[in-house]
């Protein structure tokens, strides 16, 4: 039987206490980033064994990526994981109106990295660096980096647009009070995805960018 | 969260408090359309489940009566060639993905993995919930494919057919599993976060009902090899509508990267429609033999095994797609290997029931059928393991026979078994015994005299997915169509008395089976919030023989 606390609406009815919360909603968060791993895993097997069979052409098409874009990018990502983390050490000690300002400083960087991105595909497809235009041209089996490096880039776009709305409904919910953040982890739930989606960013970037460059 | 218990308050007495948290979860937050569509409670949920699994397997198993039908008669007669394709395709994805992989996980998985663990609730409950929204997105979806005008690439999605050839509605289906993919994500991390962060006090991993177990190591494989499906169903979407070339032979791509990808997933998945259907066999055979398992640690760790080897076999769908004969090796040897702690499960079944006081109420019926039908369907599953055998039969009836041993004469028995058993204990009534007698017996001659001829057709050359066929298979195709009538019936038989007993079955008791495991210690059904108390473990599960009974008590 379990009493009408005075901790309700922090502890959810199904758990003991809020250690058990934290834990439960922690490890949640790790075993989704383990399905994330595999699902990326597969598309970074393709790119792999395509590497392998075509060098020449993934070098010839990754010359064509627009790299200081990539590497601007880079730097903003890694940035927002910086103030992501902040966040997270500034919800353990509670400084709420902290925490708000890291997640919105966060957001900004990530909208400016979609908005690079943007310009980078509006870029991309003038040029005809688009599998199945019928002006591309590069050689023969260019248009298979071409197709993953839209795959990828879209897809981590997506992990992106994503990992936005979680921040911005953690930021509603702590300047609300719903999310009392030394006493929930929900701050740091939400940065582990963020983290996620930089570091595929990371093995993205060499990969899409850098290869053909050396 | 939910802040329900902020306007119940503080100011209730303690009696109508209990009164509250006493009544059953059927009733305890009314029965309006709404109080169901939007519950989190995870047996609610599991009911959810079981209404939409059950009409996806009507809706597959119409498409089989069509098929059945049509191969009554060797010319391709009753429906045309493309009507077929599509046919079989309707029963694979909708058999497949929306009643096979979720029914026993998401139904009573659902219902009974927080009650077995002596928990409130699963970790996540409107994770939970909203896994059931998507189920039923991605089902309507594949379903929209289908009224549309259908899908004719077979569930396999096989490119490049699937991604450039076909004209039919393939995007469409592939949305509709990948949504329902991630409603088999969110339901496996729901069992494995719960079953690690909320086993109630003494209940410590080996003292873990082997159906937990089984849920476990099936929520393992939902985790990892559904997502690497996503990708690939994904890349063919990319590639009908943005003209990507990862799969597209005529630019270099490797259509046989995307069957990797797929047997990646699928053959894993095999071990999703299983490994549940095991889960609830140990907990019937126990039941009715009233005996402890045997060998209890064994079978954990044959669960655990199936679930990690079964990661390494599934090049055996390709030895005839061009994959090199040491691939063919390693896949083969492989394949052999995951049939060890298969067999170790079934021979301790069978030495469970070894000097035990075996009782042949319906759920043990259908449990025994499960270890006879898997039995064959593994054993011939070693046939198709081996290459040579493999070339032979490869994409003839034979697979078809093989497969449908293990998913329907297994887990479809092992499903009808675990809702008899457990029926009073979710609706709190008790079911009419000899009906379901009569539909178990009825489902085991049904499933034998169907299949059963597919093996020898396949064995003398008939191919899968044919709607005409030489004169000479005709005799084993009308055995196997009368064999469908009789399971169709015996499908369709619960349907009638399971309904009537919810209106007129005698009441039942919390534990009508006199069975252990902590379900069985709460009322049927049970309250709100599962248990009056948290619970304590302090003994090994299956304790049918306490120290101290006589042994023939």
């Amino acid at each position: 039987m379990r009493e009408i606390s005075p901790l309700a609406g922090i502890v959810a009815e199904q758990f003991d206490d809020r250690g058990q919360q934290r834990q439960a909603a922690e490890f949640g968060m790790w075993i989704f980033l383990g399905t994330e791993v595999l699902f990326f895993g597969a598309i970074f097997l393709g790119y792999t064994l395509y590497r392998m069979a075509y060098p020449a052409a993934f070098a010839e098409a990754g010359r064509e990526t627009l790299v200081l874009i990539g590497s601007a990018n880079t730097a903003i990502l890694l940035t927002s994981s910086l103030t992501a983390a902040l966040a997270v050490k500034a919800a353990e000690f509670g400084r709420s109106r902290l925490v708000v300002r890291l997640i919105a400083v966060t957001i900004a960087l990530g909208l400016v990295f979609l908005a690079l991105k943007g310009y980078e595909y509006h870029h991309d497809i003038k040029s005809h660096f688009v599998p199945g235009d019928p002006l591309f041209g590069l050689s023969e089996h260019a248009v298979i980096f071409v197709s993953f490096y839209w795959a990828m880039t879209g897809i981590h776009a997506i992990h992106m647009a994503i990992g936005l709305g979680a921040w911005v409904v953690v930021a509603i919910l702590v300047r609300r009070g719903r999310v009392v953040p030394d006493k929930t982890n929900t701050v740091e739930v939400v940065g582990l995805y963020w983290h996620f989606v930089d570091t595929i960013w990371i093995f993205l970037y060499p990969l899409l960018y850098l290869v053909g460059r050396s | 969260m939910t802040d329900t218990t902020a306007d119940s308050g503080a100011v209730e007495t303690a009696e109508t408090t209990d009164e509250a948290l006493g009544r059953s979860y059927l009733s305890a937050s009314g029965s309006t359309l709404s109080s169901w569509l939007f519950t989190i409670d995870h047996k609610r949920i599991a009911i959810l489940y079981a209404i939409s699994t059950t009409v996806f397997f009507f809706i597959g198993g119409a498409a089989a009566t069509l098929i059945r039908l049509e191969l009554l008669t060797p010319a391709g007669d009753l429906v045309a060639d493309d009507t077929y394709n599509k046919l079989f395709t309707l029963h694979g994805i909708t058999m497949i993905w929306f009643f096979l992989v979720p029914v026993i996980p998401t139904t009573l998985g659902n219902f009974l993995v927080p009650l077995m663990l002596g928990a409130r609730d699963l970790a996540f409950p409107r994770l939970n919930l909203f896994s059931w929204y998507l189920n039923i997105g991605g089902g309507l979806l594949a379903l929209a494919a289908i009224i549309l005008g259908g899908v004719d690439t077979g569930w396999t999605f096989y490119t490049p057919f699937s991604s450039f050839y076909s004209n039919s509605y393939v995007s469409i289906a592939a949305l509709g599993v990948f949504l329902t993919g991630f409603s088999s994500i969110a339901t496996g991390l729901n069992f494995i976060v719960t079953t690690h962060t909320m086993r109630c006090p003494g209940l410590t991993w080996f003292r873990l009902p082997l159906f937990i177990w089984a849920n476990y190591a099936t929520s393992l494989i939902m985790l990892l090899a559904t997502p690497v499906l996503a990708m690939a169903l994904l890349l063919i979407v990319a590639e009908r509508w943005f003209g990507l070339a990862i799969f597209d032979p005529t630019r270099g791509g490797d259509p046989l990267l995307f069957q990797h990808l797929f047997w990646f997933y699928s053959h894993p998945a095999v071990y999703i429609m299983i490994l549940p259907g095991m889960g609830v066999v140990s907990e019937i055979i126990t039941c009715f033999a009233r005996r402890r398992v045997f060998g209890y640690t064994a079978m954990v760790f044959a669960i655990l095994a199936i679930a990690v080897i079964g990661f390494f076999v599934w090049g055996h769908h390709m030895f005839v797609s061009g994959q090199s004969s040491y691939a063919n090796l390693v896949f083969s040897f492989l394949s052999f290997m995951v049939a060890v702690p298969s067999a170790i499960k079934v021979f301790n079944w069978t030495a469970t029931l070894f000097r035990g006081r075996i009782t042949f109420e319906a759920p043990m019926l259908y449990a025994l059928g499960f270890v006879g039908l898997f039995t064959m369907g593994g054993l011939t599953g070693l046939f198709l393991a081996s290459v040579p055998i493999d070339l032979h039969v490869h994409d003839t009836y034979f697979v078809v026979a093989h497969f449908h041993y293990i998913m329907v004469g297994g887990m479809v028995s092992a499903f009808f078994g675990g809702l008899h058993f457990w029926w009073p204990k979710i609706t709190g009534r008790l079911y009419p015994e000899r009906w379901a007698q009569a539909a178990a017996i009825m489902m085991f001659v049904g499933f034998n005299t169907t299949f059963f001829p597919q093996y020898i057709l396949g064995y003398l050359g008939m191919p899968r997915r044919y709607h005409a066929y030489a004169p000479e298979f005709q005799m084993f195709h009308v055995a196997s169509t009368l064999g469908a009538v009789l399971l169709a019936v015996a499908y369709l038989m619960p349907l009638f008395y399971l309904g009537w007993s919810l209106f007129f079955g005698r009441a039942a008791s919390a534990n009508p089976w006199e069975a252990t495991g902590l379900e069985w210690t709460t009322a049927s059904p049970p309250p709100q919030h599962n248990f009056f108390s948290t619970p304590v473990v302090r003994e090994e599960p299956y304790n049918y023989h306490p120290e101290g009974t006589p042994k023939d008590a």
